[in-house]
């Protein structure tokens, strides 16, 4: 119960339930009506109102992501988007769900019936895990566990299980290839994630989010851009997201390990995926944006920072699937291990460096160390791009890199 | 430089969020508090007096004003715009027809013996079912009576709706599309605009259509 209460999210409606001498600061209302003798039950209370809202607010900001991010690439393409159905199309996404849960559920004959069933379920449920570890703000979080961000990176990680699980299942040919090249793609960006995250851990000098949060005097995009660029590219990888998504591929594949779900179990993978855009939003602005921290001159809560930059990033999001096109098996994978597995070694080379040399920076300091790191990203940039692009952009194909590809 | 691509094709994706959008919301929109005044014309407090539901709906975005998309003058309409004070009901149109699909039925006028001048229409149906928009009916016609209309929602779900009856041609607004009318073109008028509607016969034509006295000086007095 003790590390619990730090967290002014859990103290405010223990302290509402309990009558507990030790929070009467903390209650705005003197309601409070269980007995100190029954702590363990106003714990279990807290927890389980904070589950519930926890889940609901994921949800339904999911539907809110939904009417968005259509929004948003309707205007990125010079269009309206949604506009029909409720005040500027805002109950779309309510219509959509409703829709997926009247369809036929079908099951394949040759699936596996367990592993179908499980697969789009474990797809949902570790994401839920990633809010409540994050901190929204100074005191605002549920949970502060100390190994939040290899918490972070594990939690995320499961999903590639989830989609092999889905393809395998299926027991479709073309689900099973596709789950597969989903999962050598998530697998392939999860290295370069885990590395530069290492570059934040080791300017936080703890693996605890708040601490990350914390440390971060100049924000760690400024500070190691290169590390965020790899992370941010990554992480849209990650989420199966365009120009990475060649999982489900719509225009020019069956939908991949998805080809053979229908009703809620598909709707539970495209939630899934929803939801896990907006945790990893979440977690890019906790690692480096300086989470809730803002200008500490204005009196704003750092909660109301922390929401500005988390829907700043879905936003930028949003705006790459709205910009880039598709890219191919083969370029994604050379992308990751010729460009961005080396590109975050760096990162962390450098990083590691400059930490040796002055253990416990001086702002000046800080500031040689930004000079540094951005001379490295641009100059790496430069160099990898030059390496890079007849590989990426020309038409000329080197024939041995194409393992994964089908086409 | 690798990336310089990449951050152009952001870069252009970013003016359109701020540009201009392309979508026409026919046949009509959802609208706020400030769009429906705008449409209206009106101050806060007369749209609350004249319209309270409205002014409710739109505060919640909800009010719904049409909208159309532009429409070139000499857009070919679904409908025909028919002046019956012009019409000699010569059956010009019906003969140019390449369908035959106008069918005309006429009686002598029973007005003044001017004989030649006019004969009273009864029947003048127009199976638009069938018609191809040619317009050379238009063409053909002698004294600018019938003109190519402006509408486009026309759409039925019989055939018998498909045929415009005289009735309708009598009583229809007149908003006549300028095609083969290089007189109304020249006048700028324009179809689908506010009171563009054409009430007066005499304002379409090139020509007015002769007064009886002219035609009994011309038919019957010369001779």
């Amino acid at each position: 119960m003790g590390p619990a209460r730090d967290s002014f999210l859990f103290e405010i409606v223990f302290c509402h339930l309990s009558k507990d001498p030790s929070c009467d600061s903390v209650r705005f209302i003197n309601l409070s009506f269980i007995p100190v003798e029954l702590n363990w039950l106003s714990f279990s209370l807290t927890a389980f109102f904070w589950i519930f809202a926890f889940i609901n607010a994921a949800l339904i900001s999911v539907l809110m992501l939904i009417w968005g991010e259509r929004r948003l690439i309707g205007k990125f393409q010079a269009r309206l988007g949604p506009n029909r159905w409720g005040p500027l199309g805002l109950f779309t996404p309510i219509a959509d769900a409703i829709k997926v849960m009247f369809k036929e559920d079908v099951e394949p004959t040759l699936s596996d019936k367990l592993i179908y069933v499980l697969a789009p379920i474990l797809m949902v449920v570790p994401v839920f895990m990633i809010f409540p570890v994050i901190p929204y703000g100074a005191k605002s979080f549920l949970t502060n566990i100390s190994v939040g961000v290899v918490f972070v990176l594990a939690i995320t990680s499961i999903n590639s299980l989830s989609v092999l699980m889905a393809g395998w299942a299926s027991g479709n040919r073309f689900a099973i290839i596709g789950g597969i090249r989903a999962v050598a793609m998530l697998l392939s960006y999860e290295i370069p994630m885990g590395i530069s995250a290492a570059g934040v851990v080791i300017i936080a000098g703890s693996l605890s989010l708040s601490e990350v949060v914390e440390s971060q005097i100049i924000p760690n995009v400024i500070f190691q851009p290169l590390g965020f660029i790899v992370f941010l590219v990554a992480s849209t990888a990650e989420l199966n997201r365009s120009p990475f998504d060649i999982t489900e591929a719509e225009s020019e594949l069956v939908a991949g390990y998805m080809t053979d779900y229908s009703s809620m179990k598909f709707g539970l993978f495209y939630l899934g995926e929803f939801m896990a855009t907006i945790a990893s939003s979440a977690v890019i602005v906790t690692f480096y944006l300086s989470g809730w921290r803002g200008p500490s001159f204005l009196p704003i809560p750092g909660e109301f920072w922390f929401f500005a930059k988390w829907i700043g990033v879905i936003a930028i999001f949003i705006w790459f699937r709205a910009t880039f096109p598709r890219l191919r098996i083969d370029q994604i994978m050379s992308l990751a291990w010729k460009g961005l597995f080396e590109l975050s070694l760096i990162n962390i080379l450098v990083i590691a460096l400059t930490m040796a040399i002055w253990p416990d920076p001086t702002s000046n300091q800080l500031i040689i160390m930004t000079g540094i790191n951005w001379v490295v990203f641009l100059g790496s940039i430069y160099i990898f791009g030059k390496i890079l692009s007849p590989n990426l952009t020309g038409n000329k194909i080197d024939k041995r890199n194409v393992v994964y590809g089908l086409d | 430089m690798f990336g310089i691509g990449l951050l152009k094709g952001l870069f252009t994706t970013l003016k359109n969020l701020f540009g201009p959008v392309f979508t026409v919301q026919y046949p009509n929109k959802k609208v706020g508090l400030l769009g429906a005044l705008k449409f209206h014309k009106k101050t806060p407090t007369n749209f609350i007096k004249t319209q309270p539901k409205d002014f409710v709906k739109s505060l919640a975005g909800l009010h719904e004003v049409p909208e159309y998309p532009d429409q070139a003058s000499r857009f070919r309409g679904q409908d025909f715009n028919w002046f019956e004070d012009r019409c000699t009901g010569c059956a010009s149109c019906a003969k140019y027809c390449p369908l035959g699909i106008i069918k005309i039925e006429t009686k002598p006028s029973t007005r003044d013996a001017k004989e030649g001048s006019s004969y009273d229409i009864d029947v003048f149906d127009i199976d638009i079912g069938r018609c191809m928009f040619c317009g050379l009916c238009v063409e053909a016609c002698p004294f600018d009576a019938l003109h190519m209309g402006s509408g486009f929602e026309r759409a039925n779900e019989k055939r018998k709706g498909l045929v415009i009856p005289v009735d309708e041609l009598r009583t229809a607004i007149k908003t006549p599309s300028t095609w083969f009318r290089p007189q109304m073109e020249n006048k700028n008028y324009r179809p689908k605009e506010d009171d563009s509607e054409i009430k007066d016969y005499r304002d379409i034509g090139r020509h007015e259509k002769p007064s009886d006295d002219e035609l009994t000086e011309r038919w019957v007095n010369e001779r």
